[in-house]
């Protein structure tokens, strides 16, 4: 079994937010992480190769920095790491971003394509199941638990209330959540023979079946007016009262805003 | 020179910080306070590949080198120094001289379990009456046919009862050296569960105090004749250049205690307000912190150093690393007994109390200037360098 997962690297939250003028993320300036649903996507790819046998492959777009969570996710136990990197590709919105992945899986052989539900940058969910448009393949979002049945996959996809068991034929997209698993720790051994491997790196060329006018700043219909960091709150207001007050109060407010 | 480490060096630290941040730091007090041995946290340090960093693939290891194992013992030791030396104890000083002297039977035979964490090892060469002066030892083996006889008592034994696999030394034999009668010393290798091996008392201790510390006993305890470890009579060689290794894992310990107490210390200094301003803008502790600092980094360097020395050694076989691993266990523990006691003192009365860390790290780093050697022990080492 083959299996591509799409991995990426996002700003740690822990760290702060840069911007450049077009409103972007200046991701060179902020430290950064691999997105936790992708991490998650890509344990749910190892445990997968560790119960049935699989080459697990992960696929990365974006600045050449980006090789480093390529090599953690080998350091991991993946396989093999694609960084598709090119000037051209910058600034990509959802729409640009699923194009060039698609352009650069249509390289590969897969039987399942893991993405994460969504990154804790953009927050859109889109990415994965427009890839699967792109390819035209069936897209299963949401994962909470996958299971190979066959040439099938069978996945609990998780709603607010239940969740949905699906069964579908590979090759299949699946979007993982974060809450999937508990994604493994790297081992040393893994960080050394993950620096000692070579990674794989695209550019626009690469990429098939794209075009040109559906990559990077240009190809993305999305346009950012403006963006900003956390808008701070005002001090509030501070009362000094004890408890009996202190609830008297609250209520109080709450009642004078018609909350309650 | 480079003092740069590489990115995979890079990678390895943010791996050991992150595991000992979300895994060993949570627990850190609870140890201390039960002094029960971290099992459940060794299981995990074993599937992340800890208890077998700088040993070849080939024998189950994680085949990376002796830099990034003491990056390991450091990381882990910032957060609970019981931890780190659980790893140092078990990978410098079983693994390493089974890997260094043991056949190939015994290294096929050892090696795999305990460089994947299935099993653990410790180290027994003092005695009541054999500490710096090793050649006191009154644990005698004994050949009787295809076994060894060993009797006699080993004490302040690190994973003490927790270890399955035990690298001991005994004499075997009396020699004449330079016109003088001395013991030969032998090392071997018992395994947990040996008829005529049992345990002692458990030592209560001033820190570590989670490291099960045992005495081990051994009573007409016979081994197979194979389990002897390196030649008949070069034990005292073979744990000597072992503790040369393992002094870099007690100074990467030491380190690792030293910068944890330093880091909880800035943090608090800078929170803890007095006379209006917090304690960190008085000039005092800038001027403390600045030195702990310094001593800190002065130490890491001295422990990086003895550990690519002995990565060195590992390539040609030929290099020495003894002196650069006194040195670095020398000042890495002076270092920490110092930082975690001024560490201390900046928590004024709360750094007393054992809500705070640092009160256990002043506790835990007090050791690190007493095993594998004392401090003095060190300045003989590298004395004796000097003036040979």
């Amino acid at each position: 079994m083959k299996i591509v997962v799409c991995v990426k690297q996002v700003p740690d939250t822990k760290g702060g937010v840069k911007f450049n003028p077009d409103g972007t993320l200046d991701r060179g300036a902020m430290l950064a992480i691999m997105n936790p649903d992708d991490k998650a996507g890509l344990e749910a790819a190892l445990r997968l190769k560790d119960q049935y046998g699989a080459e697990v492959t992960v696929v990365t777009m974006g600045l050449p920095k980006a090789e480093e969570v390529l090599r953690e996710a080998m350091a991991m136990g993946a396989d093999k790491g694609i960084l598709v990197t090119d000037r051209v590709l910058g600034g990509a919105d959802t729409w640009a971003t699923s194009q060039t992945l698609a352009g650069a899986l249509r390289n590969l052989e897969y039987d399942l394509i893991i993405t994460g539900r969504q990154a804790i940058d953009g927050d859109t969910a889109q990415v994965g199941p427009q890839i699967s448009e792109h390819l035209n393949i069936p897209v299963i979002s949401y994962a909470q638990d996958i299971k190979i049945d066959g040439d099938s996959v069978i996945v609990e996809r998780q709603y607010d209330d239940r969740y949905h068991v699906l069964k579908a034929k590979m090759p299949c997209l699946v979007t993982a959540l974060a809450e999937l698993n508990e994604p493994r720790y790297m081992t040393p051994g893994g960080i050394f023979d993950a620096y000692d491997a070579d990674i794989t790196v695209w550019g626009r060329a690469d990429l098939k079946d794209v075009e040109d006018s559906n990559l990077g700043l240009k190809g993305s219909p999305t346009q950012i007016a403006k963006a900003s960091d956390k808008v701070r709150k005002g001090a509030g207001e501070k009362v000094n009262l004890d408890v009996t007050e202190s609830v008297d109060y609250i209520v109080g407010k709450l009642k004078e805003k018609h909350v309650i | 020179m480079d003092f740069t480490l590489s990115k995979k060096h890079e990678m390895a630290r943010t791996l050991f910080r992150e595991f000992a941040e979300k895994e060993v730091k949570p627990l850190a007090q609870e140890v201390d306070e039960t002094e029960e041995f971290p099992r459940g946290t060794v299981e995990k340090m074993a599937k992340a590949g800890f208890m077998g960093i700088p040993i070849p693939k080939e024998y189950g290891g994680q085949g990376c080198d002796v830099l990034t194992y003491a990056m390991c013992v450091e990381e882990l030791s910032k957060v609970c120094g019981t931890t780190g030396v659980i790893v140092s104890a078990h990978t410098s000083l079983c693994c390493d001289p089974i890997l260094t002297y043991g056949t190939d039977e015994q290294k096929q035979k050892y090696l795999p379990d305990l460089a994947s964490g299935r099993k653990i090892g410790a180290f027994g060469l003092t005695e009541p009456g054999a500490g710096t002066d090793a050649q006191g030892q009154q644990t005698k083996a004994v050949l009787d046919g295809d076994e060894w006889v060993i009797n006699g008592s080993k004490i302040f034994i690190t994973n003490g009862k927790e270890a399955d696999v035990y690298v001991i030394f005994a004499v075997t034999g009396v020699v004449e050296k330079r016109g003088k009668q001395i013991k030969e010393i032998s090392a071997f290798i018992v395994e947990k569960g040996t008829p005529g091996f049992t345990f002692g008392t458990k030592e209560k201790k001033m820190g570590i105090r989670g490291s099960s510390t045992y005495e081990l006993i051994f009573t007409d305890c016979r081994i197979p004749k194979d389990n002897m470890l390196g030649q008949q009579g070069k034990g005292f060689g073979i744990a000597m250049h072992t503790l040369d290794g393992g002094r870099i894992g007690i100074a990467a310990q030491a380190l690792g205690i030293g910068e944890g107490a330093l880091e909880r210390t800035i943090a608090y200094t800078k929170e803890r307000k007095q006379f209006g301003r917090t304690i960190a803008q008085q000039q005092n502790t800038q001027f403390q912190l600045a030195d702990m600092a310094t001593k800190a980094q002065a130490a890491q360097l001295l422990v990086y150093k003895a550990a690519m020395t002995k990565d060195q050694y590992t390539q040609d076989h030929k290099t020495a690393y003894g002196v650069e691993a006194a040195m670095a266990k020398l000042y890495a523990a002076e270092m920490a007994m110092e930082v975690t006691t001024k560490a201390v003192q900046l928590h004024g009365g709360y750094g007393y109390t054992r809500e705070y860390d640092v009160e256990r790290m002043m506790r835990d780093a007090k050791i690190t200037e007493i095993y594998e050697g004392t401090s003095e022990v060190q300045r003989m080492v590298i004395s004796a360098a000097l003036l040979k």
